[in-house]
């Protein structure tokens, strides 16, 4: 693969190691993402990409290795020091994390409100300008609970979007949602990234949606990157465990990993 | 296991036990004083005052919660003063029955019933609010859109109850006085005039300030537990439930062991 000329990378991750008590999620990993591109970081379930996601975003601290975000370290600071830092990020959570009860406007109101010294007049504007790119502009009055799943995770991308962040992260923008609606989240992904120069990092195990929105992809598969490159890169690839998830393969046995003789023998899992 | 290996796991056990305990103190204790910083020091700082989200809790906490503080006192109030008045007959002394029942009201009954229904009130909704909240990810996207989740969630409860619940309990102690005197008035003999003015000679200006000192360190632990089940609570609703239910049993346990060290330590300072 030729080197493209150099640009300064987003994000930065080196030997990433993140462990849940005394359980390693992830093995020492590490990529970058360059500046205005969008990474998609695919894998099943269990493969650690959630993990990834809340590492990066500084609500996981990692055990070794080190996050580099627009150049600056982040694994060792404090939640104080990350807040500089989180001002320029935007994150829509899975099932959108709106809270539920303000109205959309007053959840997209609200990193403005608490952030910048803005006259709530302008803000309000701004309110109507993000809701208006996710297409909720008629919206801005309804309670999270009064809207469909699609709309709420476009409230939360608008939301997300407040701050006018560098960067924005995705955690599975399909999920739960049916063909139609998540072809315009897809979309909805496609114009940011022709309006604004963000970088987006996108978690999913939707490959459709995947081999649209990547301009870059690295598949994560049990703690491990098992591949890093172009979508078409990856589709060309020939190692079995990438075959395996880009054809949609299942596992021959559920309990493949467990060896046979262990299985019927060895205690049962503790406590 | 072996003999000796549950021998062995028994002190295990206990040091385990103990060791946990003392975790959630800390972590009690570190809610407390974060939420302490913010209201007091917090706003000469710079940190941002959520005055409004404080009244609201407020509200909640303390004005919505009238009615009942004021039926349960009440009651209770009258069932002091005709257990009392079962007992001082015997010696005819039923016209203290007003003073026996102000003063166990504002030095015991007032603090620690108020303290409970508000427990069950607002302790678990803190831990129901909280739960659900970190169970649906708005707690980690408070945190993402560089919000300080106890300066946002706790800190307004913290101050609402500082202010409330001493408040709550006053009014507590003048419903207690309330309903014993309907006893008063229908069974010992006094006339309303009489009962309040016998009550009133009976207030002791150092206990209404010890009924307040109660007051407030109840009000620090029902938010702090509150909160910290809240926080504290695993994936998935069914895991809220249990969080407020933990929450509730574990301040009531908490209050009454702090009422029975504050009063022990205002019975050996007064002397008594």
């Amino acid at each position: 693969m030729a080197e493209p000329e150099p640009t300064t990378a987003a994000i930065l991750v080196e030997n990433l190691r993140v462990s849940y008590g005394t359980r390693e999620i992830l093995h020492g990993i590490s990529f970058e993402v360059r500046k205005g591109e969008t990474l998609v970081i695919l894998g099943g379930s269990g493969s650690g990409k959630s993990t990834l996601l809340r590492t990066l975003i500084g609500l996981q601290k990692p055990t070794s290795g080190e996050i580099h975000i627009n150049g600056i370290a982040t694994s060792k600071l404090s939640e104080r020091e990350l807040r500089a830092i989180r001002a320029k990020m935007g994150m829509s959570f899975q099932a959108g994390a709106l809270f539920g009860s303000m109205t959309v406007g007053q959840n997209v109101a609200l990193p403005l409100q608490e952030h910048t010294k803005l006259e709530a007049s302008t803000i309000e504007i701004m309110v109507r300008i993000k809701l208006s790119e996710v297409g909720l502009e008629k919206f801005e009055d309804f309670m999270p609970s009064e809207l469909s799943g699609g709309m709420r995770k476009r409230a939360a991308v608008a939301r997300a979007l407040a701050m006018d962040p560098e960067i924005l992260f995705f955690d599975e923008p399909s999920a739960g949602l049916d063909p139609i609606v998540a072809a315009g989240l897809d979309q909805l992904i496609l114009n940011l990234k022709k309006a604004y120069s963000i970088s987006m990092v996108v978690v999913t195990h939707e490959l459709a949606s995947a081999f649209l929105i990547a301009d870059r992809m690295i598949l994560v598969d049990r703690g491990n990157i098992i591949a890093d490159g172009t979508p078409q890169e990856l589709q060309a690839s020939t190692q079995p465990r990438v075959r395996q998830f880009l054809d949609r393969v299942p596992e021959a046995d559920v309990g493949q990993e467990t060896d046979e003789f262990e299985m019927l023998t060895g205690d049962r899992k503790k406590k | 296991m072996t003999a000796a290996q549950r021998i062995e796991a028994v002190p295990a056990a206990i040091g385990e036990k103990t060791i946990d305990g003392m975790a959630y103190l800390g972590s009690l204790a570190q809610l407390t004083g974060r939420s302490a910083y913010l209201t007091f020091v917090g706003p000469f700082t710079g940190e941002p005052v959520r005055a409004k989200r404080a009244i609201h809790s407020a509200m909640e906490v303390g004005v919505e919660a009238i009615p009942i503080v004021s039926l349960i006192t009440g009651l209770f109030g009258l069932i002091l003063a005709l257990q009392m008045a079962h007992e001082l007959a015997q010696f005819g002394m039923l016209k203290i029955v007003p003073d026996v029942v102000i003063v166990s009201m504002i030095r015991e009954l007032g603090p620690l019933v108020t303290a409970i229904v508000v427990i069950g009130r607002s302790g678990s909704a803190f831990a129901a609010e909280i739960g659900t909240k970190q169970v649906t990810e708005e707690v980690d996207a408070l945190r993402t859109m560089s919000f300080d989740p106890v300066g946002f969630l706790v800190a307004p409860k913290f101050l609402a109850m500082l202010v409330m619940l001493p408040a709550l309990t006053t009014w507590a102690n003048l419903m207690g006085a309330v309903g014993g005197s309907i006893f008063g008035v229908t069974g010992g003999g006094f006339t309303f005039p009489g009962y309040f003015k016998e009550t009133l000679s009976a207030i002791v200006v150092g206990d209404v300030v010890t009924g307040w000192v109660k007051s407030v360190v109840f009000s620090v632990v029902i938010t702090a537990v509150g909160c910290r089940e809240g926080f504290g609570t695993g994936g998935g609703p069914e895991e809220v439930g249990r969080s407020t239910t933990s929450a509730v049993v574990t301040s009531i346990f908490l209050v009454i062991l702090v009422d029975m060290i504050f009063t022990t330590i205002f019975y050996l300072t007064k002397g008594a």
